[in-house]
């Protein structure tokens, strides 16, 4: 099989389709994903092909539709959600927390809920209000969920197969400046991800910087800079937030000794406070300098005219890697 | 300027039997006496459980308890209407509905007493477990019902809520799916006019519940909640016709919480004792207790005799669970995930050997 040359949202619209195709109880729903192919076309083409039987446009209900997505779930099918905008995500709280998370566990494995809620996340494409969110920690907290964030079409590709496989429910988070920002060759031959590894995207020997989701490239991009200053990079795109690589953090900062973690989210409680606790519980004895954290503000996300004053970049990056070397 | 009426809608209320047990007009066909006898079986096993956990709740060995008392006409007239493939989406004063389906006493001991394996039940794996979160099941059993209907299964849910649930978007939300998808879903409010201390009245400005199924393009009726032929025959109809492709539909069975909300809780602080007096008359045991009197269909020897065999079983399957050993500590890690993650087996390792 060949591979074909995809932007991230293409590679979406791709696993849907080869789940859909693979699976019969793999059915899309959410606010128009039908006739309109969703707000960003991820689930273009995917009505005329499949029919108005397994992908639903929905009335506008994102709380209703978590619930409804829980008793197609519960009854063997497999939802695929597609909540609009990240910020419209938090309406679907109460079902996600106290349903879809732990419906296995409180009937002890007699119902399930194999479910995955796709939304756009993060910001830097000029949205407007309560379009640019990062509320993977949010998710990340719950016993019973799984988080995922890819950064690359292909990346996309694998783990959305997998999360529409996995038996639990599962958080997926697109981000949305990369949607169309980078074209990759994606081979559709319905080859998963696994949902508990991440990606070594560059080796170097001084510092790990680890990032997820729209903060990749810029990782990549810090890495760049730094190497020409003598500072080589690990890049570890963490992939899968919940579970975390842990093995693999643990890997990388024992063969470079510094650590850096960029963030999107608010920095209080993210994700990138559990790695740090993670390293510093484990690995300690390896660090050669405090891990440094980079993230948004602890503040709400601004609107378009000041987002690129709260989004953390490739500089910001770049300088708490010089902190972590100036250290030692 | 013009007006004219854009819509129009009413909201019949159905009741076959009055307050004392008589008949008003013609009963349906299947509410022949012999045909009675097990839903007044039922009822009187279920108010024999709430009367049991009740006591064992009260001496500490129970938890926190919802009773049923004076709803037992719910939950068993809707459970009777329903087919065992049906799935019910219940709330959490349902046990009579519970108990119909095949869930055991022992099963429902264990939920309330604290234990998960309650709603392992082995009875109807299909049927959703006790709900908490209030309303918060309603697109629940939407989900279920869509799922019946992308499957062509001639299958139906059943969600059941309370008068308080009513007021939440998830009902709202659920109402409209159904009704936009003409989903097999059938919808029974059980409006025991109190959500704790919380009346009717001051829940909501709508003259009835059932119409808010209307809004939703999904027809409401009102029935005599204390009323079992009434809610069986109501529940019957809908479930037909949502088998039969004609959509869901709402049922807002008008009944009365007898008891506290919960074993937690004093009713007297907000509610007063007159008010409660004046609803047993309309109890749903004595109402056809009485009518199956008048019918010849009972007597004093059957209802001893039944009584006797509801204490026994009570006595019998709360004796069982008594005697069911907890969980190992290790099952707080069970069932998180279908295959528990590396930190989780790190974490329930520690647990195990601290």
């Amino acid at each position: 099989m060949t591979a074909t040359e995809l932007t991230l949202v293409q590679a979406v619209n791709a696993a849907l389709a080869r789940a859909m195709t693979e699976d019969p109880a793999v059915i899309v729903l959410g606010e128009d994903v039908g006739a309109d192919g969703g707000v960003f076309r991820a689930t273009e083409g995917l009505l005329a092909r499949f029919g108005d039987r397994r992908v639903l446009d929905t009335p506008l209900a994102e709380a209703g539709l978590a619930g409804l997505a829980i008793g197609l779930a519960a009854q063997g099918l497999r939802p695929v959600l597609e909540i609009q905008f990240s910020g419209f995500l938090y309406a679907t709280l109460d079902q996600v927390l106290n349903h879809a998370a732990r419906l296995r566990n409180r009937t002890r494995g007699r119902l399930s809920c194999p479910l995955v809620i796709r939304t756009p996340s993060g910001g830097g494409i000029r949205a407007i209000e309560h379009h640019s969110e990062s509320p993977e920690a949010i998710f990340a907290h719950v016993p019973g969920l799984r988080v995922v964030a890819p950064s690359s079409p292909s990346q996309a590709y694998g783990l959305l197969l997998a999360a529409i496989r996995d038996p639990d429910p599962v958080i997926f988070l697109e981000p949305t400046r990369l949607y169309r920002a980078t074209r990759e060759a994606v081979t559709d031959d319905g080859t998963a991800l696994p949902l508990d590894r991440c990606r070594r995207l560059r080796e170097g020997a001084d510092v790990t910087l680890v990032a997820w989701g729209g903060l990749v490239p810029e990782a990549l991009a810090a890495a760049e800079t730094l190497a020409a200053e003598g500072i080589g990079c690990e890049v570890l795109d963490l992939a899968t937030l919940k579970p975390l690589d842990e093995a693999a953090i643990l890997a990388s900062v024992g063969r470079t000794g510094r650590l850096v973690i960029a963030q999107e989210a608010p920095l209080t409680c993210g994700v990138a406070a559990e790695v740090a606790a993670r390293v510093a519980e484990r690995g300690l004895t390896a660090l050669r300098a405090p891990v440094q954290r980079v993230s948004g503000w602890d503040t709400v996300m601004p609107l378009p005219r000041l987002e690129q004053a709260y989004l953390p970049g490739a500089a910001r990056i770049a300088a708490a890697a010089r902190r972590a070397m100036a250290w030692t | 300027m013009v007006t004219t009426t854009a819509a129009q809608f009413s909201v019949a209320l159905r009741r076959h039997l009055d307050r004392d047990g008589g008949a008003l007009g013609p009963l349906p066909d299947w509410a022949a006496p012999a045909a009675l006898v097990p839903l007044y079986r039922a009822m009187a096993r279920t108010r024999a459980f709430d009367q049991k956990a009740v006591a064992l709740q009260r001496t500490g060995r129970l938890g926190t308890y919802a009773s049923s008392l004076g709803q037992e006409a719910v939950g068993v007239g809707l459970a009777a209407a329903m087919r065992e493939e049906d799935v019910l989406v219940p709330s959490f004063r349902e046990h009579g509905a519970q108990l119909w389906r095949g869930v055991t006493m022992h099963e429902l001991f264990l939920y309330w007493g604290g234990d998960e394996r309650g709603s392992d039940f082995a009875g109807p794996r299909q049927d959703f477990p006790v709900n908490v979160p209030v309303g918060s099941q309603a697109p629940h059993a939407a989900g279920v019902a869509l799922a019946f209907r992308l499957r062509d299964e001639p299958r139906c849910a059943v969600c059941v809520l309370g008068d308080g649930a009513t007021s939440k978007g998830d009902l709202a939300e659920a109402l409209v799916f159904a009704g936009v998808w003409r989903l097999p879903l059938v919808v029974v409010v059980s409006n025991n006019q109190w959500a704790i201390s919380v009346p009717r009245a001051r829940q909501t400005a709508a003259a009835t519940l059932a119409q808010k199924a209307i809004a939703a393009g999904i027809e409401g009726e009102q029935v005599d909640g204390n009323d079992v032929i009434a809610v069986r025959t109501a529940v019957a109809e809908a479930l037909e016709s949502a088998r039969a492709g004609h959509g869901p539909r709402m049922i807002e069975a008008v009944t009365y919480r007898l008891c506290d909300h919960t074993t937690a809780d004093d009713a007297s602080r907000y509610r007063d004792d007159a008010e409660v007096s004046a609803h047993w008359p309309e109890e749903p045991l004595l109402r056809l207790r009485t009518h199956l009197h008048a019918a010849g269909a009972w007597s004093k020897e059957a209802e001893e005799a039944l009584l006797d065999a509801c204490r026994e079983e009570v006595e019998r399957e709360a004796a069982a669970w008594l005697a069911t050993p907890p969980q190992p500590e290790s099952a707080i890690f069970a069932h998180t995930y279908a295959a528990m993650p590396e930190e989780l087996r790190r974490q329930a390792s520690e647990a195990a050997a601290p």
